[in-house]
């Protein structure tokens, strides 16, 4: 293989990428481009972040062994990354320390933030009272009902939360919201975008920043099992905790990475959020252009799946451009395979998932059977399942 | 010599400024677009912006969203929209035509098949709010191989460098966005316009319209006074959203004159 060196200047990703944004906000995202550029390599800054990753976050997240859950499988051994072990309960809050610690260089009191499972939004709402910057969340009027707790949360932490009525009122929806904010407020505002998607130079610095994910499962895998695994699985939504772990294994290439997109009633069906298993047009939206959910027109579809997290017709640039190359697959989970490993996961290891990982985690047990039991299968973890509560009992028929 | 140029050519003779009136395509039934664009045309607008309507429309204030979920109601399409233009012109070959909008339907339709289909139609110049110069210019060439014009827009943000970049790929005009916000924001400062106005006109002789904010007369006679084209677009789109069916074409008309009169009483 070639050497593996994208984003190009421009932000692209071969030909997915970019910075398609209103002129207004270009000279912001060029702004926020060079400041990355100029933290990324100052060794305070990498200090400051390693700090926080380590005293706030709590990290490096485990890697543990799900020995009942393998046995219960057959097959392949099932591992996973315990990213669900991190303050606030995701992987979302490394990306959100180093967006505000870039926020707060930047001299930016006030930040916003999208978010669909509520999750980026805790986080985001969580670093602005840690770092004391006042903070607003666009979510979508769907997704403040299937994620009250995490609503909750972030008023708890002090943020406003904005319910978005327009549109699918989803995660799109709550995009397109806090690009309206910011546009009116650019000079005072830093957008703290919650995956590796977005215009440049989003989806790399999300990806840098999430790539502590993969750096320390590449250490730790060796150390465990005196190798690499076999295939690394995450969930795809906008794609920051697949991009985070996979990429750091780009080099490695006997590991296959696997994204694993929402099938929600099934690709037939038409309703899913897995653009990229699907096979979607390229399109643009929200400043790049990806793989996207569109009708005939180029109008953007509705999505469907049970985890609000991966509610999205999009996905990030480097993931088009690694399924183009074929360094990595995607394949989608529908809702009833994801809730069947949710289940699994409560009652074999004492874990109780998000539903986002648990798509990742269904597709682990989905292949496991298939291969010898020597074989390691890492399931990135992205998050714990608390938030999904409500959902998942509305689904069993049960009121809380 | 296009369309936008003979129009503004003309103007600058008069020395008159143009009126640009936006209403989206499609709203509030396609049935209504050619009948309101020849009404403006008859009220007194200059050129006419028409609005594509897009299922994510980011840039726009919730007047102008309002609008496109309207016109998408109907499925008001990309190709639906080129049709409603090659229609205008079958009765009228002189005003000129704008497209605004967003990247997305035109990436689906493809860019040679949309420039050649708008060419046309008759679409004289395509405003598209998410492609920035930077990546667009091989879409520029495209549509410049079909006479098209290719409109950008520059903001308060802009920065002297971005001028010089943006006006070596514009034609026809160039849209200077009054502030920073979405469409429908109503907090326009005239003095702050003037001065950003007269520091593009040192990177460019292309004419300069100025939108986003403008809601009355007095604020269209004001940008008139600074800008060689005001337009208004959240008020225009307001005035279809509040007018019965038996009302909209003249309600439109008569709020189109009566920019049209409070512009052309200053000079
Ligand atoms: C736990 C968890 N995993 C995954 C995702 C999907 O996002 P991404 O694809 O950016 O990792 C979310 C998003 O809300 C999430 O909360």
């Amino acid at each position: 293989m070639q050497k593996y060196d994208f984003p190009d200047v421009g932000g692209h990703f071969g030909q997915y990428g970019g910075i398609y944004m209103a002129e207004t906000l270009i000279p912001a995202v060029e702004e926020l481009r060079r400041q990355y550029l100029i933290f990324r390599d100052d060794p305070e800054f990498k200090a400051e972040f390693a700090y926080e990753l380590k005293h706030y976050v709590g990290r490096p997240s485990p890697i543990y062994h799900a020995r009942r859950l393998s046995e219960y499988v057959g097959g392949a051994q099932i591992y996973l990354k315990r990213e669900d072990l991190n303050h606030t309960g995701a992987h979302k809050i490394n990306n959100a320390i180093g967006q505000a610690l870039l926020a707060r260089r930047m001299g930016k009191k006030r930040v916003i933030a999208e978010t669909g499972a509520g999750m980026h939004g805790v986080a985001t709402a969580t670093v602005a009272a840690r770092f004391g910057m006042e903070c607003i969340v666009y979510m979508g009027a769907e997704d403040i009902q299937r994620q009250a707790p995490n609503v909750f949360r972030m008023k708890l932490l002090g943020a406003t939360v904005v319910p978005v009525e327009s549109g699918s009122r989803t995660l799109k929806d709550a995009c397109n919201e806090a690009i309206r904010d910011w546009v009116t407020n650019v000079d005072s505002t830093f957008y703290i975008f919650g995956t590796a998607a977005g215009p440049h130079p989003y989806p790399m610095m999300v990806r840098d920043f999430q790539c502590v994910i993969g750096n320390e499962a590449r250490v730790q895998m060796p150390e465990m099992i005196g190798r690499q695994p076999d295939a690394v699985i995450a969930c795809v939504g906008g794609g920051s905790n697949a991009i985070g772990i996979f990429h750091p294994f780009i080099e490695h290439e006997s590991v296959r990475l696997i994204g694993v997109e929402a099938g929600g009633h099934g690709i037939g069906s038409g309703q899913h959020a897995a653009p990229l298993t699907a096979n979607a047009k390229v399109g643009v939206l929200h400043g790049n252009k990806v793989y996207l959910m569109q009708d005939e027109n180029g109008q953007i579809v509705e999505t469907h799946s049970i985890s609000a997290g991966l509610d999205y017709p999009g996905v990030g640039p480097e993931h088009c451009l690694l399924k183009d190359i074929g360094r990595a697959e995607y394949v989608a989970i529908n809702d009833d395979e994801a809730l069947l490993a949710f289940d699994a996961l409560c009652r074999f290891e004492g874990i109780i998932p998000a539903l986002e990982s648990s798509h990742a985690l269904a597709h682990a047990m989905k292949i496991a059977p298939g291969m010898d039991n020597n074989k390691v299968l890492l399931v990135n973890l992205s998050g714990r399942g608390d938030k999904d509560m409500n959902t998942v009992a509305r689904l069993k028929g049960i009121t809380l | 010599m296009s369309r936008i140029q003979a129009v503004f050519e003309q103007l600058k003779l008069a020395n008159r400024r143009a009126l640009i009136p936006f209403i989206t395509a499609g709203d509030p039934n396609p049935q209504f677009t050619v009948p309101l664009m020849h009404g403006m045309v008859a009220a007194g607008a200059d050129l006419i912006e028409l609005g594509v309507p897009f299922s994510d429309p980011m840039a726009d204030g919730p007047t102008i969203q309002r609008a496109s979920e309207r016109a998408l109601k109907h499925k008001v399409s990309l190709t639906n929209v080129l049709g409603m233009v090659a229609e205008f012109r079958r009765q009228d070959a002189r005003t000129p035509v704008v497209l605004m909008g967003y990247a997305n339907p035109i990436e689906a339709m493809g860019h040679e098949v949309f420039a050649r289909l708008a060419a046309a139609s008759g679409v004289d110049g395509v405003l598209t709010v998410d492609y920035p110069p930077e990546e667009s210019a091989g879409f520029v060439s495209v549509l410049r191989q079909q006479n098209i014009d290719s409109i950008f827009l520059l903001a308060p943000t802009t920065t002297d460098a971005r001028v010089e970049h943006v006006v070596r790929l514009a034609s026809g005009f160039i849209y200077y966005v009054s502030l920073n916000g979405v469409t429908g924001a109503a907090n326009l400062d005239v003095d702050d316009v003037a001065l950003k106005v007269a520091s593009i006109r040192r990177h460019t002789s292309l004419p300069i319209g100025v939108g986003f904010g403008v809601r009355d007369g007095a604020t269209a006679r004001a940008v008139g006074a600074i800008a060689d084209a005001v337009v208004v677009g959240s008020r225009m789109v307001q005035e279809v959203e509040n007018s019965s069916e038996a009302e909209v074409v003249a309600n439109v008309g008569r709020l189109v004159a009566e920019l049209r009169s409070a512009i052309d009483a200053q000079l």
